[in-house]
């Protein structure tokens, strides 16, 4: 039994290595780097399918920034948790789509993200609905979810190797993404009188940016085997709602139709204050690493 | 199973079972939640379990600050990853608190109404990038020669808690090098960047070790009970130690004037912080105070309805299996 508690510890001594070396003292210059998590680096992206990594990477980045805000603000620590896992998700989807997209002309992730301005960005609008209350951020989390979802499963065929890599990758996170989301519609359907007001007025309010998903583009013709043809995907997605919202005795909205136009870059008017922020500080030091 | 000899009490009997606590801590034994223990060996670590649990939740905040405009899609995913970190050492803290009586809302609604502490280091603003370097290397770095030694803390479950984060602190702390790295490596501007932040961050964090050895009331106890096992100064002194080199391979001037190595000493002689300053921080009236207990009680009011609704489902979902079961 020792009495000098709190008397410094001789040199040698354990702990003192470990406070001077193992934890901490030891910094390695290597980078840490997440690139490994980034497909497709490497190959060089014909232009139309770059154009179409373009949609995905845009959708999966603005919904990614959206989600970050949550972070410290969460209604529970577990949700700041598991929200920051979705946008992590999210980013690393993004990366492998812009990269490749990137790879067509040039030009790096980052030069993706953050030096393209809002009509050069891809993104379908429902991506840019802001995060309003809870039930808004899962209403439309959920839609982007059951749409990527089905998206992704068609994607993992596709004739480019690349994309159908990302899917194959991306879609085991998105049925977490829409595992979280859809517990959050049970619950919130099911919870109290208030948070099932505050899930349907979310699902109102979100439900006018569903068709623009399923919308088919000129590029879709010249892209067949290898984009997914975005009106097949309808009935997958309606199938998998349904299922969901008679569970949680929901109805589908109905009401108006948005225009649309994200893919052409006709964009919500939330998008601009988005990139805004999300580019600020990487625009005042063009070139610059990080 | 060991019968300990009684010792001869000092100044009035002791219980047999005070007698296994205080063999329990000569021994460098683990107190477990169910073992006898001191009334007040209790409140401290209640105290200070909570108020390390606050500083990870209010700590989300400085660097949440810069999630949305990290400047590359790679530092966003690291900070995000890094301020999640924080939220799950908060859960850890949380967890290893309750098991000494205490409930998690309670201790929530303590932050919430101010009669809490939590670390004043996250009462200090970010305005730059280069803050998140600051307090990945500074902060993180001071947190782990604090928590270091909390991993041999006499209560299992805060010191078991404290082995599953101060793995995570230190990759915290090299993301926060390498991010003034980074900086370091770039354009004067972004040299300068990191110069005025370490400027600003350096002497916040050597006050996190706490008020100089001859001027704080509970480290003696806590020493005693090896709740903590190093002093304050100690534990500073070792930082700067370590600080030194690696300013040095950062081509970072840490902004102490007096810091020069004795050799006599065989260690650094360095300034005091602004103790004024720690005192007013402490006491409220730092740069963010409000700020930070305002996202806090914001979040917490906000998500009422949100964790109204989780309880009530889940009520009713127990409710139907129980029928269902019958
Ligand atoms: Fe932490
Ligand atoms: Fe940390």
């Amino acid at each position: 039994m020792s009495t000098t508690t709190g008397t410094p510890p001789a040199a040698g001594d354990t702990t003192a290595a470990t406070l001077t070396s193992d934890e901490h003292g030891n910094i390695e210059l290597g980078k840490l780097t997440l690139a490994a998590e980034v497909i497709g680096q490497g190959t060089v992206a014909p232009p139309a399918v770059a154009e179409y990594a373009l949609w995905l990477g845009d959708d999966a980045l603005v919904l990614a920034q959206n989600l970050g805000w949550w972070i410290s603000r969460a209604p529970e620590l577990e949700e700041d948790i598991a929200i920051g896992n979705i946008a992590l998700d999210l980013i690393g989807h993004a990366r492998s789509f812009l990269s490749y997209a990137g790879s067509a002309s040039g030009r790096t992730e980052d030069e993706m993200a953050y030096f393209r301005g809002e009509e050069e960005y891809r993104s379908a609008q429902l991506f840019e609905q802001a995060n309003g209350d809870f039930a808004h951020t899962i209403a439309r989390n959920f839609i982007a979810g059951c749409f990527q979802h089905a998206l992704y499963e068609r994607l993992q065929g596709s004739h480019d190797e690349t994309l159908a890599a990302i899917a194959a990758k991306s879609i085991k996170e998105v049925d977490y993404h829409v595992d979280h989301a859809t517990q959050w519609v049970l619950r919130l359907a099911g919870g109290t009188a208030k948070s099932r007001r505050r899930l349907i007025v979310g699902f109102a309010d979100v439900w006018p940016y569903v068709d623009e998903l399923f919308r088919d583009e000129p590029l879709n013709d010249e892209l067949a085997g290898v984009a997914v043809r975005q009106s097949t995907l309808r009935p997958a997605f309606d199938t998998r709602v349904a299922a969901v919202f008679a569970e949680a005795e929901l109805e589908v909205p109905v009401g108006f139709t948005a225009t649309g136009g994200g893919r052409v870059g006709k964009h919500h008017e939330t998008l601009g204050p988005l990139l805004a922020e999300m580019q600020v500080l990487a625009r005042q030091f063009p070139g610059a690493a990080w | 199973m060991t019968i300990s000899l009684p010792t001869r009490p000092i100044g009035g009997d002791i219980s047999a079972e005070e007698q296994q606590f205080n063999d329990l801590i000569a021994q460098d034994s683990r107190i477990e939640p169910r073992d006898w223990m001191p009334e007040a060996y209790r409140k401290t670590l209640i105290r200070q379990i909570a108020q390390h649990a606050h500083s990870e939740i209010i700590g989300m905040q400085p660097e949440s600050n810069w999630i949305l405009r990290a400047p590359s899609l790679k530092r966003k995913a690291i900070l995000i990853a890094k301020v999640q970190d924080e939220a799950g050492h908060g859960l850890y803290l949380y967890s290893a608190a309750q098991t000494l009586g205490v409930g998690r809302d309670e201790m929530t609604e303590q932050l919430i109404a101010g009669t809490a502490r939590y670390s004043s280091i996250f009462n200090y603003a970010t305005p730059t990038w280069a803050d998140m370097g600051s307090i990945g290397w500074l902060v993180d770095g001071a947190a782990i020669c604090n928590q270091v030694p909390l991993c041999r803390a006499s209560y299992g479950p805060y010191g078991r808690a404290m082995v599953r984060i101060c793995k995570e602190e230190s990759f915290h702390q090299r993301q926060g090098f390498e991010i003034l790295l980074e900086l370091m490596n770039g354009t004067p501007e972004q040299r300068q960047m990191a110069q005025e932040s370490v400027n600003r961050w350096y002497w916040p964090a050597l006050m996190m070790f706490g008020p100089p050895d001859d001027d704080s009331p509970n480290s003696a106890r806590s020493m005693a009970w090896k709740i903590k096992r190093f002093s304050n100064d100690e534990l500073r002194r070792r930082f700067v130690g370590m600080l030194v080199p690696q300013a040095e391979v950062l081509g970072l001037t840490l902004p102490d004037p007096d810091l020069t190595w004795n050799e006599e000493k065989q260690a650094y002689d360095m300034g005091q912080p602004d103790w004024d300053e720690f005192h007013e921080v402490l006491a409220g009236r730092g740069q963010m105070n409000a700020q930070r207990m305002q996202r806090r009680r914001d979040a917490h009011d906000e998500g009422a309805w949100v964790r109204e609704a989780a309880a009530a489902y889940a009520a009713r979902q127990s409710a139907t299996t129980e029928r269902v079961v019958a």
